[in-house]
């Protein structure tokens, strides 16, 4: 143990500790977890030479305030967040995409994240967390991960096992891209919906509910009509899945989410949106747009190789 | 067998063994479900077997569609394969402290107390899967006399340990969660253990349950 350590003055809303995910584990009920936003969880991690798999700290909406306690270090945020840092005699404005070097009695205050909802905050080095499957994300549903599986709290300290020794400032040149269309693939139950309710889903637009968490995106608008049955047989999920329940709003699987549900499956969002439809706000316009599998595998591929191509950049 | 096999999505299988939830379906999906976990096939992260459907997610960075599926459909699943399932008892509470569905369900079913406990407890039930929550188990089947459906508005909260009905299963609440079933009693028995990596589920797909009675002083002081 060292004597490095972040105080946490004020928590934030949703700010849980998060890493690249667990997984080999939906059989027993136990999610994938990890943070939301794979790619800037990525890009966090190599603006502060850290290994891509570390801990980071994952915030929603409002970050939390902390105070930095020890040797110099890094720190670096993602996504689009505003905040500030305050030094001895001065208190500046940060960028998000670069990294910054923090000492003893700083402080960084995420305020809010910016028409978006998930930031990453990185730390230059090993933070000490407890390690449940191969993973410290925390899933506040279930209690698991670090932090005895519950969001942090104000009050409380995160101790570092190890800082990095190499502290160069990195910076990249990002725009986190918004999109209208979330592309989608044909759920296992399309057939379950009448030609209006298929034809609401991919014409008509959806807004994001603010009832919308890391479980789940629920979704307010014209009802889905089903002719065939509200209820399935239970049957896994995974993240993505479109549920729609007998009320005829539909629900979007989101990386906490229950590992088998009942609902019919009307679609299945493709992996390349994932990362930008769990940053869509609250009150944000949705509309489906269908691809197929190999546009949808293509377009994956694609944006993979982009991000491979950021983290080279670093 | 599998009756047919499509993608959800882009990065999962969805195997398909028929619409029927009955025990020799379901011992086919386990089947399946453990041959394909024990061959660990690179790209394949998650399993999630339930009555009828076995759904195999995969890491689009690794594999695709195409590969899995051509490795499902070549892949030698042993029939005598022995699925190592184990006999459990639990114990359940169904004082009134715990019952909260009771009078609901002897509404609906036209059934006494007496007689809905009579039929529940002390027979076998299968675990067809486990899942939702954390070590959640599906058991089934209860009786034809015993089935109801869920409460039209689901509780915020079920306690922790609540064994609960609806239709022809029953399960057991391992922590505190949103739910909607009928429940008859409680358990004192942790059903989900986080702290033991290995293996934290009590109950496992393939496991035979019975429901034995306790009363609320052996609830009360129950030591495992």
């Amino acid at each position: 143990m060292n004597n490095n350590y972040l105080d946490i003055i004020r928590p934030g809303i949703n700010t849980t500790f998060q890493d690249k995910g667990r997984d080999h584990l939906y059989h027993i009920g136990i999610p994938f977890s990890g943070a939301m936003d794979n790619r800037n969880y990525l890009i966090a991690n190599k603006l502060v030479n850290n290994n891509l798999d570390a801990a980071v700290i994952e915030f929603a909406y409002q970050g939390p305030h902390l105070k930095y306690s020890g040797e110099k270090i890094n720190f670096a945020i993602t996504g689009d967040v505003i905040f500030s840092i305050k030094k001895k005699d001065t208190q500046i404005e940060g960028n998000c995409y670069q990294s910054y070097q923090i000492e003893n009695g700083d402080e960084i205050n995420i305020l809010s994240t910016n028409k978006s909802v998930y930031g990453y905050l990185a730390l230059g080095g090993e933070l000490d967390l407890k390690f449940q499957w191969n993973s410290c994300s925390i899933n506040t549903k279930a209690n698991i991960g670090s932090n005895d599986g519950k969001k942090l709290d104000a009050g409380q300290r995160i101790n570092f096992k190890k800082i990095n020794s190499n502290k160069n400032i990195k910076k990249i040149d990002y725009i986190n891209t918004k999109i209208e269309n979330i592309r989608v693939m044909k759920g296992t139950n399309f057939d379950y919906f009448s030609e209006q309710g298929k034809q609401t889903f991919y014409e008509k637009e959806f807004i994001v509910s603010k009832l919308s968490d890391r479980m789940g995106m629920r979704l307010e608008g014209p009802k889905i009509e089903n002719i065939f049955d509200t209820n399935i047989k239970s049957e896994g999920l995974i993240k993505g899945v479109i549920q729609v329940p007998a009320d005829g709003n539909p629900i979007i699987m989101l990386s906490d989410h229950g590992t088998v549900g009942g609902y019919p499956k009307i679609g299945v969002v493709v992996s390349v949106d994932y990362d930008r439809l769990v940053q869509m706000a609250p009150g944000s316009k949705i509309k489906f747009k269908e691809i197929n599998l190999s546009d949808a595998e293509t377009l994956f591929k694609l944006y993979e190789m982009e991000t491979q191509n950021l983290l080279y950049q670093i | 067998m599998i009756k047919n096999i499509s993608n959800l999505g882009d990065a999962a299988l969805y195997c398909d063994f028929g619409n029927e939830v009955n025990k020799s379906i379901n011992s086919q999906v386990i089947k399946y479900f453990k041959t394909i976990k024990e061959k660990k096939l690179e790209g394949i992260n998650n399993l999630t077997p339930s009555y009828n459907k076995l759904i195999i997610s995969y890491d689009l960075r690794k594999t695709n569609f195409k590969e899995v599926k051509k490795f499902i459909e070549n892949i030698n699943i042993e029939e005598s394969k022995k699925t190592n399932s184990k006999k459990l008892e639990i114990p359940v509470c169904c004082h009134e402290n715990f019952s909260m569905d009771i009078k609901r369900l002897e509404e609906i079913l036209k059934l006494s107390r007496e007689k809905i406990l009579e039929n529940f407890l002390n027979k076998d039930y299968f675990c067809y899967m486990t899942g939702f929550i954390a070590g959640m188990p599906f058991l089934g089947d209860l009786d034809e006399n015993m089935r109801a459906q869920r409460l039209e508005t689901p509780r915020v909260k079920v306690p922790k340990g609540s064994v609960a009905v609806t239709e022809q299963f029953a399960n057991i609440y391992t922590f505190e969660s949103p739910g909607g079933w009928n429940i008859l009693g409680n358990t004192p028995l942790d059903v989900f253990d986080s702290s033991k990596e290995e293996k934290p589920n009590l109950i496992n797909p393939g496991d035979t349950v019975i429901f034995k009675e306790i009363t609320l002083d052996q609830y009360n002081n129950f030591n495992e």
